[in-house]
């Protein structure tokens, strides 16, 4: 019988399989940062370790740093200190790392992708949920806890349980004006927050070949919100292109290698997938969250669900919960909901192309009255290269705020917050409670509906810009 | 790791479901450098409510943690365990958890016991019914006893015998060194590396 990609990547990093035993699984590129790093070079220290492959090793800062005021001490003297940990971890252990204020700095799934680093068929792993970005190039790439970083840091191995197999399969065409990031909230409200649960997650079919790079990115990025292991897509011609003399792409006669290397990794036709999920690209419409789990989701067109249709109790009253904590009532549309802030940013949608669309649906318009917009690259080489385009003049004459890279609002760790009661439409990837700030109320949303929202004011897609006629005028 | 081999204690019924770790732990606690408190962190934000179980004087000193389905999603902060060990909880019982977590929970020696939904219920009406009531969890038998509730419960032998041991993972890892250093000698050297040594 056929294997399927993940079983592929999967097979060729074992280095021992045992009767009743994990596999131990060889890990290509260890990504690090300083929140779920310092137990763990703890632990090294305490035992003597070293870390075994520095060549295989990259540290970034991006949860705790500040994006205004990069070049002034750090305000919070915790976070001051846990970025400090970070270097001095990384000065003591020999780990390269690019620190606040180096132009390889930004988000940590951003970096690892544009410097050429995620590869497909390699394996990378990084203690954050949003590791699944990098399965985009067709690379095994999932988030580790703590005690796994200092795993892969001491033996670069981890001992991993068998995973299950799961294709989502994407037919037809996105229509214009729905983008990834509508794809991928469609499909977690479609099979649940704990629907991939065990599984690693292959996106297939037409209207996943026909992404770029960064919208595989997006889709592969938010695979943990579907309790996923991993999302994975095969690498083909646009994998290719985009890899093509980045800092780390293999050279030469090793690029000619690795390419044919990496035409194999694809799904064999007599392949079996232990599930599979099809969605027609064709019927999905610019979408967003209402509640407080990412499977909490509608298409913009539609009104606050009533928790009484929910047929399992447990999901009825986490409906009633989450309108609670939203405050938001039954029945009123989703257009209809005002909000205080705009987020464009995070490793779901802080790249160029996102920042882009968003600036596209800006030009010539102004963030509403009473607004607040953060547009927030996902690197430094992302905000360069949005700068060389005159992008950053486009949000801040549109009224928003053009900051430096980092995670920045999409988790509560800097600066960057919502107050209590705050609502944002936000294109980060969780909608929790008080996950953007104590007491916010997050809705997820494209660049795109991010944008239209911060004119509108209110939950907007552009093609809502054109149809008011206050802005058709 | 502390070994786990059987653990009988109150237990404190949480009736909700999609518990993420941003609720265990508030990203804000996550700047701290060690492993330990965390205790005040756990569940922060539902503990201003004065109603909220964890704050009955009945649920007072606890040890297991009875939870609706989905816990543990998102984020994979290992703080999460580290903030329910901190507190006092020896495990977790859940119809199901969020894989990151369970692998955390496993790795810190914080039993996570997978349930039916419906035996899930059946604890939470029986603690709540009488606050007092003993939970036993046995990882040598793979049993939850409860009052006249016994349920058995899987965990793979292998993670089932780490546990009972307190087995160091990195340790049994070393041991394959060779296997390790046989395999780097056949990575292809296209492979990506971030820096030259």
């Amino acid at each position: 019988m056929g294997r399927t990609l993940a079983e592929k990547v999967w097979d060729d990093h074992v280095v021992t399989r045992a009767e009743g035993e994990p596999d131990l699984l060889y890990i290509d590129l260890h990504l690090l940062h300083e929140v779920t790093s310092p137990q763990a070079f703890d632990g090294l220290r305490k035992s003597g370790r070293k870390v075994r492959r520095l060549d295989l090793t990259l540290a970034t800062e991006d949860h705790n740093t500040p994006t205004l005021d990069i070049d002034k001490p750090i305000a919070d003297p915790v976070s001051r200190v846990q970025l400090e940990t970070l270097r001095a971890n990384c000065a003591e252990f020999g780990v390269r790392l690019h620190p606040l204020g180096d132009v390889e700095q930004g988000v940590v799934h951003v970096v690892g992708p544009q410097l050429g680093l995620t590869q497909p068929g390699t394996t990378v792993v990084c203690g954050d949920s949003h590791t699944s970005t990098h399965g985009a190039f067709g690379a095994l790439a999932f988030g580790i806890g703590t005690s796994q970083v200092e795993h892969v840091l001491a033996t670069q191995t981890l001992p991993m349980a068998p995973f299950k197999t799961m294709a989502v399969t994407v037919q037809g065409e996105l229509p214009a004006g729905v983008t990834a990031k509508d794809l991928i909230l469609a499909v977690i409200a479609r099979i649940g927050t704990g629907g991939g649960q065990g599984h690693v997650i292959e996106y297939r079919g037409p209207a996943i070949e026909k992404l770029s790079m960064e919208a595989r990115m997006t889709v592969c990025n938010m695979s943990i919100e579907a309790g996923a292991r991993a999302g994975m897509i095969a690498p083909d011609e646009t994998t290719f292109a985009y890899l093509k003399d980045r800092p780390h792409a293999p050279r030469g006669a090793d690029w000619d290698a690795a390419v044919a290397y990496w035409r194999t990794l694809r799904t064999d036709d007599d392949a079996v997938f232990d599930r599979e999920v099809v969605i027609d690209a064709s019927e999905l419409s610019p979408f967003v969250t209402w509640g407080t789990n990412p499977g909490q989701g509608a298409p913009l067109s539609a009104a606050v669900p009533d928790p009484a249709s929910y047929t399992d109790p447990s999901e009825r009253q986490a409906a009633e919960r989450a309108l609670e904590y939203m405050g938001l009532t039954v029945g009123q549309p989703l257009r209809d909901i005002r909000v205080d802030t705009v987020f464009v940013g995070s490793c779901t949608n802080g790249r160029i192309e996102d920042l882009r669309a968003a600036a596209e649906v800006l030009r010539g318009r102004s963030v509403a009255e009473g607004v607040r917009m953060l547009v927030v690259p996902g690197s430094v080489r992302v905000a360069l290269q949005a700068m060389a385009e005159g992008l950053d003049k486009v949000f801040t004459e549109s009224g928003a705020e053009w900051r430096h890279a980092g995670c920045s609002m999409c988790l509560g760790m800097n600066p960057d917050q919502l107050a209590p009661g705050e609502r944002s439409a936000s294109t980060s990837n969780r909608n929790f409670e008080g996950r953007q700030g104590k007491g916010g109320r997050t809705h997820l949303v494209s660049p795109q509906v991010a944008a239209a929202t911060a004119v509108l004011g209110h939950l907007a897609s552009p093609a809502d810009l054109i149809t008011d006629p206050a802005l058709a005028a | 790791m502390e070994a786990f081999t059987t653990h009988t204690g109150r237990a404190v019924p949480l009736r909700r479901s999609n518990v993420d770790t941003d609720q265990i732990i508030p990203a804000h606690w996550l700047k701290k450098v060690t492993r330990d408190g965390f205790e005040d962190g756990l569940f922060e934000a539902w503990r201003k409510d004065a109603e909220f179980v964890l704050n009955r004087p009945e649920h007072a000193g606890a040890t297991v943690l009875v939870a609706g389905p989905d816990f543990g999603t998102g984020s994979s902060r290992e703080h999460a365990v580290w903030a329910l060990q901190n507190y006092g909880f020896k495990a977790v019982v859940s119809a199901r958890f969020a894989d990151i977590f369970r692998g955390n929970s496993l790795k810190n020696g914080l039993l996570t016991v997978v349930l039916p939904q419906e035996t899930v219920e059946r604890l939470w009406t029986l603690i709540e019914h009488d606050p007092t009531t003993e939970v036993t969890v046995d990882l040598l038998a793979r049993q939850v006893r409860a009052g006249s509730i016994t349920a058995d419960f899987d965990l793979d032998e292998n993670a089932r015998q780490r546990l009972l041991e307190g087995l160091d993972d990195i340790d049994l890892t070393l041991r394959r060194e060779a296997d390790i250093a046989a395999y780097e000698a056949r990575r292809p050297s296209f492979k990506p590396a971030t820096a030259q040594v």
